[in-house]
């Protein structure tokens, strides 16, 4: 086994050890789903925008998966207060190594987490299109590596457990509530509009909407064009700033 | 005759660490033979954990050079890692695995040789083989210190930093961890660098002493020499006559260390 491969299936082993967490990111996705779909889904049927359930699950599926991976990213900070970080900092090992086992543990667990949420939507009562699943799966991967990484660049850049909530609340919910997961993003007043051009989460959840069957508002080239160009920006930062960290 | 060059397992040049305007490590200089065992002592907040941050590539200096059986710190940090072994003051486990899942993660990080064989024995040599899959965060105090000194002698690594290894250890265990850390010593040569506050281990392992006080060094020598220095007849007596009976002030979140410190005076 390698550095790379031991950081992922850490990561792994300790998000299926935790109940709760399980639990959690499996409770409130499901509220979603319930509360708005049938909530809204009349509402909108009756606006002429169609099924309300199949708009809003990739959003929700997006939401889940944003939620876990910066998690995972963020984890860093109770790493380092809880001190394994050093065991794995004074290693003979390279620092992007270390980086890449745990984004990629982190975007696996952000995966496994929408693939669940996609199977309770349908539940539900949401009726995806199955033919373009493998590339709704590549939005998937896209949207768990985008903020695994950015997470991480976060959290290493931050020394202490303060600026957690602060996090939460200034940069996960504005991306999320901000990203057209529960509402169109055509009509919308035109500042609203353009703040959303510039949530990384619009495209991919404009991707995957798109590839789960319904309409998207920008094109799946360009929702991936983005968000490729995105993530790998961002994984290069977070490389960079976890590889000066210092504890 | 040609002398034959003795090579430093540690050579500290001027090494200095501000945080704005505190100094926690003023412009110290020492060295530590190879095969040697260093103690590093001073009282809280002297500055000790700082300078082995900078020594294990944790932290950057402020100023100065740190070179470890010949590789510059700053500038070869991956071969300086793989000439040190670590057990740090703090914990530094993952609570959420279990005490093998801990020490595989370890050998796999530094590629050790026959790794499952070498846990088993370590594992078995602090006790722990019976307790191998529970996770570590229902461990004791002890048990986690245990598991820790096990995995940083895992890798059997040139030089091994112990950090206050023995706090929260009865008389037994520190016992039984310091003949096998004498014998790595004796045997492998290993260069052991350490810290504590129990004065009678450094009188009894230690070939050469450092004592640092608000991140200068005050003192150093051996035992005897520290002892006739300050015309005492323990080590203990030494350093109290050295760094004064003020007791010091200490970062909240490690008030654990604090009151071990107290109970012991």
């Amino acid at each position: 086994m390698n550095t790379i491969t031991i950081l992922w299936l850490r990561q792994l082993k300790k998000y299926f050890r935790s109940r709760s967490r399980l639990i959690g990111s499996i409770g409130q996705p499901l509220l979603f789903l319930i509360a708005l779909g049938f909530g809204f889904g009349p509402t909108f049927q009756a606006a002429g925008e169609g099924n309300y359930m199949n708009f809003l699950a990739p959003g929700i599926i997006a939401m889940s998966i944003l939620f876990t991976a910066m998690f995972s990213g963020i984890e860093i900070i109770w790493d380092r207060q809880f001190g394994f970080l050093k065991e794995t900092l004074v290693a003979p090992v390279s620092r992007y190594e270390i980086m890449i086992g745990r984004t990629l543990g982190g975007a696996t667990i952000a995966l496994c987490q929408g693939t669940i949420v996609f199977f309770i939507a349908m539940l539900v009562g949401f009726t995806p299109n199955l033919v373009m699943l493998p590339f709704a799966f590549v939005f998937a991967l896209l949207i768990s590596l985008f903020f695994t990484a950015f997470g991480t660049a976060i959290a290493s850049a931050l020394d202490d457990m303060q600026g957690f909530q602060l996090i939460m609340n200034f940069l996960i919910m504005p991306i999320f509530f901000l990203s057209g997961a529960l509402f169109p993003l055509k009509d919308l007043p035109e500042v609203i509009y353009y703040i959303t051009l510039i949530d990384p989460l619009t495209y991919g959840v404009d991707g995957l909407r798109g590839t789960l069957g319904a309409v998207t508002q920008f094109g799946l080239l360009t929702d991936f064009t983005v968000l490729g160009i995105a993530t790998v920006i961002t994984l290069a930062v977070g490389s960079y700033l976890f590889s000066r960290i210092q504890v | 005759m040609q002398a034959i060059p003795i090579t430093l397992a540690i050579d500290v040049l001027n090494l200095s660490k501000k945080y704005g305007d505190v100094v926690a490590v003023d412009n110290i200089s020492f060295k530590v033979k190879q095969g040697s065992v260093f103690a590093f002592l001073g009282p809280n907040g002297a500055g000790k954990s700082t300078t082995i941050k900078m020594l294990t590539t944790l932290l950057v200096p402020t100023n100065g050079t740190v070179t470890l059986n010949g590789f510059d710190v700053a500038k070869k940090s991956n071969e300086v890692r793989k000439n040190f072994g670590i057990v740090f003051q703090d914990p530094s486990l993952d609570d959420d695995l279990t005490a093998y899942e801990n020490m595989e993660l370890h050998g796999v990080l530094y590629k050790v040789d026959n790794m499952k064989e070498r846990i088993e024995q370590l594992l078995t040599f602090v006790e722990l083989w019976d307790r191998k899959n529970s996770p570590v965060k229902t461990f004791s105090g002890g048990m986690k210190r245990r598991l820790e000194i096990a995995r940083g002698l895992m890798h059997h690594p040139k030089i091994l930093f112990l950090d206050e290894p023995t706090l929260g250890l009865d008389p037994q265990t520190r016992n039984h961890i310091w003949n096998y850390i004498s014998k790595m010593n004796r045997e492998d040569g290993t260069t052991i660098f350490f810290t504590t506050h129990y004065m009678e281990e450094a009188e009894k392992v230690a070939d050469e002493i450092v004592i640092i006080d608000q991140g200068k060094i005050i003192a150093q020598g051996t035992s005897t020499e520290l002892k006739a220095k300050t015309k005492t007849n323990s080590l203990e007596d030494a350093f109290i006559d050295l760094t004064g009976h003020d007791i010091r002030p200490e970062e909240a979140p490690k008030n654990a260390r604090m009151r071990a410190w107290h109970g012991r005076r």
